[in-house]
């Protein structure tokens, strides 16, 4: 009997048609947990560096995490793997929603495309049956329309359905692939289903998920479940309203995007409007928001709120979640909120990432005003600032004229237009668009997460820790006071110490050292949930969280049976991080490319960022050069990693 | 032909007393559309307890259109053996909703509330011995509130086990002479093993 997990993958040849029901090795849970830990070691072992991201081989994971389908509350994240089109390297982009738990009900932890499809078709899961079904009908559909179409015909209103529209079809390199109110957005999945031709994939099961020792499982739920209570009825002070909560940034339920709106850089994440939100904004933006939000809705077995059912008359309702509520507006520069409610409809049904393509398109009216892009590129397009971005945003889903090239994302299209246009990819890492935050003073912390993470995506690396000092000794004594989620008491003395400016400030503090330990506890937290399913916004995400590593450790041994301590968890995440940093060690990534955006911050510090990286990958156990060391591979039991490195002369014999 | 039900012959033993009512309110409006009890009843009612989670095994169930706007979790009730005749269709605050969508039964007509391997009725118990249903508790947004009051009702007729309403079930959909030929070859296997 296997316990959280359900020991089976199905493997689908998406050129022959095969699909086989495999049985996976037990000793896989304890190497790696679930969820995106299992499944780097699945491209580790089977996806060759030579390997681009439009190749047969390149494989496309649907993974479920270990914790889902159990009772743990927001154990609900989908982790969709595969080389991106755009970033070269190993994406993890996931999604909430509803799909993960179903698939493990219907008896699978993970599903894994291999190959190309000749004609459109989309996969149906029904526990023990599964097939490949003609999805010629459905190309050119709408993400939620053929959501809706396939659990039509399928006459199944619980079959719970993935798919991608117009953008994922045209391998537009920031296609996401949606699912009821979540999508996997970033780095392009979107892109790499509709290269397979794989429209959808859809799954409805009937079997049981097992737990180890459920009574116990089931005590330890209710300590998280008061702990949830106790953290919706009583909200951190001292912190912005947007983070006092816990769950994804509650975008649905607040109105006042005073601190979004001023702190965040509208346009091609150009510049701050300091003293936008006036009270006129504020009862605007608090109508619009109001009278078109239907319902407030969350993802399976969540009682949070992200998201919210869209009621705008005169266009098909959709769900919205999180911050694509301002992304559109704030980078067309568009001062009513009715524009996001009425573009992100179009922009989800055609399957785009809402972080990168508002970027992308002011990137593209950019290139224009500066004369690199011609008036002839844009023939035809209307001249207010909502229509001309309807009209760029149409043309980047089907590849049209200049749509096509901007369709790669900001760096790959800069690269082909040449002129000078790479200035204007100002706001990339690692190839890839990132928050539009344009700030003042160099922030230590930040400067390691932007520039080390696998995740390549700031919103899921950051959370545990404050995103800024607390601007008194009293706010500061308050917030350590009550804080069950620390891995060591130290946190508490670096956080009392630390001070909005001055010396005890950014960028000096926290130091090098403790910045160390703080981004390596927040990114093993982030791990943690990835491996096991649970949503970042329920424990790494957020100040305070549910879920950390006091009670995760308890939590895993219940539901498996097989007992870990917070050292052998952190140990088990780490070797996945590790995998992960050599497979994109192999395809090339180094430490030049560990850098965030050059105008991120105005106020820079050259020797004190390269000193924060070096020590950075020496509390890692990598190399100077980001690469991990024969002695950290070897001691996370993947000296096979290091034997690997060493023969394509990635790690050099004698470097530790 | 099926013998006499329990119903006909607890008919006429019927005096009124005085009864704690269990009910659940239901406040649909509330919902976000998790299914969380369909995994707490789930969980609850598998043997061992707390030893697996299924929704398909849930006596309760979210009946879901999310961008129809309809999340309504209805509890199973009674067995029912045939079809009805109803499929009408309800329009309640511009929301429609099939006549099915808000009926209890475990019916031929649908595949709901029953186990999904051997297609037994699955009944809502209030989780019997509990201080309320793990439902109500597991629900973070009151959208489900467990009320007891007291009513004076026709005094309780006795009410058939578990297992002869499965039986029944069963009897319903394979016919009772191959149900009684199943039962006398399992109990041969069952000797043949024991001797």
């Amino acid at each position: 009997m296997r316990y959280a997990e359900t020991g089976f993958h199905l493997e689908v040849d998406l050129a022959t048609g095969n699909i086989e029901r495999v049985e996976t090795d037990p000793k896989l849970m304890e190497l790696f947990l679930g969820g995106l830990g299992t499944s780097v070691k699945i491209h580790w072992d089977r996806v060759p560096p030579e390997t681009k991201p439009f190749d047969p081989e390149n494989l496309l994971i649907f993974s479920t995490g270990l914790l889902n389908g159990t009772p743990a509350f927001s154990a609900n994240r989908t982790v969709v793997s595969f080389i991106s089109p755009q970033s070269e390297l190993l994406a993890y982009p996931m999604m909430g929603g509803f799909w993960s738990a179903e698939l493990k009900y219907a008896g699978y932890d993970k599903v894994i495309f291999r190959n190309k499809s000749p004609k459109w078709v989309y996969l149906w899961i029904k526990d023990d049956k599964v097939e490949l079904r003609d999805a010629a009908h459905l190309k050119g559909r709408g993400s939620l329309e053929t959501q809706e179409l396939i659990r039509s015909e399928l006459n199944d209103p619980n079959a719970q359905v993935a798919a991608i529209g117009l953008a994922g079809e045209n391998r537009c390199f920031t296609a996401s692939i949606e699912q009821s109110r979540s999508s996997s957005s970033r780095l392009g999945g979107g892109a790499i289903m509709g290269d397979k031709k794989l429209k959808a994939v859809a799954v409805r099961g009937t079997k049981d998920v097992h737990l180890a020792r459920g009574a116990e499982f089931m005590e330890l739920m209710k300590g998280v479940t008061d702990y949830i209570n106790y953290r919706n009825t009583h909200p951190i002070p001292d912190v912005m309203t947007i983070m006092s909560g816990i769950g994804s940034p509650q975008e649905m339920v607040h109105t006042d995007e005073k601190w979004h709106s001023e702190s965040f850089a509208w346009g091609n994440a150009r510049e701050r409007r300091r003293n936008f939100w006036t009270p006129e904004i504020d009862k605007s933006w608090t109508k619009t928001q109001l009278s078109v939000i239907k319902r407030l809705i969350s993802c399976f077995n969540c009682p949070q709120h992200c998201g919210a059912l869209i009621d705008r008359p005169g266009q098909p309702r959709y769900m919205m979640k999180c911050f694509s509520k301002l992304t559109y507006a704030m980078a067309a520069y568009v001062d009513d909120l009715d524009f996001s409610f009425r573009i992100v409809q179009r922009a989800q049904e055609y399957g785009v990432d809402g972080f990168s393509t508002p970027q992308i398109l002011a990137f593209g009216f950019e290139l224009k005003d500066a004369g690199i892009l011609t008036d002839k590129d844009f023939e035809g397009c209307p001249t207010d600032k909502e229509g001309r971005f309807f009209w760029l945003l149409d043309r980047l889903v089907r590849r049209e004229g200049i749509g096509d090239v901007l369709a790669d994302g900001t760096y790959w299209a800069a690269k082909r237009i040449g002129k000078g246009a790479e200035e204007f990819a100002h706001n990339v890492i690692k190839k890839h668009e990132q928050l539009p935050i344009k700030l003042g003073m160099l922030d230590p912390l930040y400067f390691l997460m932007y520039s080390t993470n696998e995740k390549i995506s700031i919103t899921q690396i950051e959370g545990n820790w404050p995103q800024a000092a607390f601007a008194t000794r009293e706010q500061r004594e308050r917030f350590v006071q009550d804080w069950p989620q620390l891995p060591d008491e130290k946190f508490k003395q670096y956080l009392l110490e630390w001070e909005p400016r001055g010396e005890k400030g950014i960028p000096h503090f926290p130091t090098p050292e403790m910045c160390c330990e703080i981004v390596d506890w927040m990114e093993m937290l982030h791990n943690i949930d990835d491996a096991l399913g649970i949503c970042a916004g329920m424990a790494s995400f957020c100040l305070k969280p549910p879920y950390h590593i006091n009670n995760y450790p308890k939590l895993i041994s219940a539901a498996t049976g097989m007992d870990v301590d917070r050292n052998e968890l952190k140990r088990k995440v780490n070797r996945s991080r590790n995998l992960h940093r050599a497979f994109n060690n192999r395809r090339g990534m180094t430490r030049a490319d560990e850098k965030p955006p050059k105008d991120h911050w105005k106020h820079r510090f050259p020797e004190l960022e390269e000193k924060l990286l070096s020590t950075y990958y020496k509390h890692k156990g990598w190399n100077d050069n980001g690469i991990p060391t024969r002695a950290r591979l070897e001691e996370l039991d993947l000296g096979y990693v290091a034997d690997d490195l060493e023969g394509r002369g990635i790690l050099q014999n004698g470097q530790g | 032909m099926l013998p006499t039900t329990w119903k006909e012959e607890a008919y006429c033993k019927m005096a009124k007393v005085k009864k704690i009512v269990k009910t659940i309110k239901i406040d649909a409006d509330k919902c976000n559309g998790c299914r969380g009890c369909e995994i707490i009843c789930s969980a609850f009612h598998a043997v061992p307890k707390y030893s697996s989670v299924n929704p398909a095994r849930s006596r309760i169930r979210v009946i879901t259109h999310r961008l129809k706007d309809i999340w309504l979790p209805v509890f199973a009730g009674e067995y029912a053996r045939s079809e009805c005749a109803g499929r009408d269709i309800y329009t309640i605050g511009g929301k429609q909703y099939d006549e099915c969508g808000f009926c209890r039964a475990s019916c031929p007509s649908r595949d709901l509330f029953k186990e999904p391997d051997s297609g037994l009725p699955l009944k809502c118990d209030m989780c019997e011995g509990e201080a309320k249903p793990h439902c109500v508790e597991w629900c973070l947004n009151s959208v489900l509130v467990y009320e007891e009051r007291e009513e004076e009702v026709e005094e309780e007729e006795e009410k058939p086990e578990e297992l002869q309403i499965g039986l029944e079930a069963l009897a319903d959909r394979h016919g009772l002479q191959k149900m009684k030929d199943a039962v006398a070859r399992m109990s041969r296997n069952g000797q043949e093993e024991g001797s």
